[in-house]
């Protein structure tokens, strides 16, 4: 059994991240979950939330979209539909996307499919800003 | 005769479109760098989704029946093709290649069983004169394409599938082979084909843990890879598209080069000649001013 981890994230756009870690916590649908050296063999989608992998004592964030993981022989694959550093965060923007979504909530039943889908992006803005401040 | 003139003009108007084609295969040739750098980082994660879809249809499909709406195989006639084309032109034989491949396939199947789905401004023009069922058509996004784009596509043909509208789901699309090099191919897309979906090759599945359910799993799993695959043709066509226009532009610009030498051959010659005309003139005039002198 190796010591280490190798986490690789990727998206359709590029791979974000590949590496040796040491720990890596991340948003699967039914909670957050986390995998050390020696997890047996996993397979889980994501969710909307914030994956956190350490380096011996640091700490590095992402903001993550969706996507699924997956963890055999030390290895953590994770494929996201969006993987983002909090630098590459625009504040602004999840700023702004969660006004909108907050806007198009208030006054709408629950039922709606619009709904479901300003929740979703409210959720997307929230977890971007949060993963945002973690740079400060 | 051409006059001195005429050559000159002519010349001018060729060296400017020189000009033009020569900008269009630098602009073509820096944007292909970028569309070809993004196919490349692109591939892990395509790469890694279908390494995962083998293991999880491997592990599901002990059962009897589909797994999955998307994984049910129908015999049936009615076929849905995603034609990819440009938007623009000047690309040399790249949007009617595709075309011509589109038509082929249309005629082999009787006209009420084929629906399109149509990309880029040149293909749905051409199918739609020609009276062909257009169900969707994306246009006019190439210079922002993002993943988006791969997503709304593929969300419209699994929504025909798994309604029961169609029986199969074809992609047509260059292929991008090389800079000079691109072939148009057909793929099907559904059903997921068997040696996708697992078949042999798969390692034994590893005995995972699913959270959710592997079915569920399999659910998020293939609208994703179908996207993926979407994407991945259209990033392809789009550097197709830049590599055609490039060599197009490039032969267009070699050409002006041909004409502009042969019609400053023309002009030199009809200069000199008009010079010499001017000369014989003079001598002659002279000769005639002497010979009345001496008489």
């Amino acid at each position: 059994m190796a010591d280490r981890l190798t986490l690789e994230v990727a998206t359709p756009m590029r791979l974000a991240v590949s590496a040796p870690v040491d720990e890596v916590v991340a948003p699967g649908v039914e909670g957050y979950f986390g995998v050390l050296p020696g997890h047996a063999p996993f397979l889980t989608t994501l969710g909307i939330g914030e994956l956190t992998y350490r380096v011996g004592r640091e700490e590095h964030h992402l903001a993550l979209v969706g996507g699924f993981a997956e963890v055999r022989n030390d290895k953590v694959i994770v494929l996201a539909d969006a993987a983002e550093r909090p630098e590459e965060i625009d504040r602004a923007r999840a700023e702004r996307a969660r006004e909108r979504a907050e806007r198009r909530l208030s006054g709408r039943a629950a039922d709606d499919v619009d709904f479901a889908r300003a929740q979703a992006a409210l959720m997307r803005a929230l977890m971007r800003l949060h993963v945002a401040a973690r740079v400060l | 005769m051409a006059t001195l003139r005429d050559i000159r003009r002519r010349i001018r108007s060729v060296e400017s479109t020189q000009k033009i084609t020569r900008a269009m295969k630098l602009v073509a040739a820096a944007k292909l760098r970028r569309a070809q750098e993004r196919i490349v980082a692109a591939r892990p994660y395509a790469g890694k989704m279908a390494e995962l879809l083998g293991n999880l249809v491997a592990g599901t499909e002990t059962g009897d029946g589909a797994a999955h709406p998307l994984l049910e195989r129908r015999e049936g006639p009615r076929r849905q093709i995603v034609v990819v084309t440009a938007d623009r032109g000047l690309a040399g034989a790249f949007n009617s290649n595709v075309i011509r491949r589109a038509v082929e396939l249309i005629r082999r199947s009787s006209a009420p069983d084929v629906t399109l789905i149509v990309v880029g401004r040149k293909g749905r023009d051409f199918l739609r004169r020609r009276g062909h069922t257009i169900a969707h058509e994306m246009i006019g996004f190439w210079d922002r394409l993002a993943y988006g784009h791969a997503s709304e596509l593929a969300d419209r043909f699994m929504q025909h599938y798994v309604a029961g509208e169609v029986d199969e789901v074809h992609l047509l699309y260059n292929e991008f082979r090389s800079v000079a090099v691109q072939r148009p191919v057909c793929e099907q897309l559904l059903p997921i084909p068997r040696s996708e979906a697992g078949g042999e090759g798969t390692a034994a599945p590893a005995d995972y843990l699913y959270e959710p359910g592997p079915a569920a799993i399999l659910g998020d799993l293939l609208p994703r890879h179908l996207r993926t695959q979407v994407f991945r043709a259209l990033m392809e066509s789009l550097a197709g598209e830049y590599g055609a226009r490039m060599t197009a532009m490039e032969a267009a610009t070699k050409n002006a080069k041909e004409m502009i030498g042969v019609l400053s051959i023309q002009y030199n010659k009809a200069r000199q000649e008009k010079i010499t005309k001017e000369l014989l003139d003079i001598v002659g005039g002279a000769e005639a001013l002497k010979q009345g002198a001496e008489a």
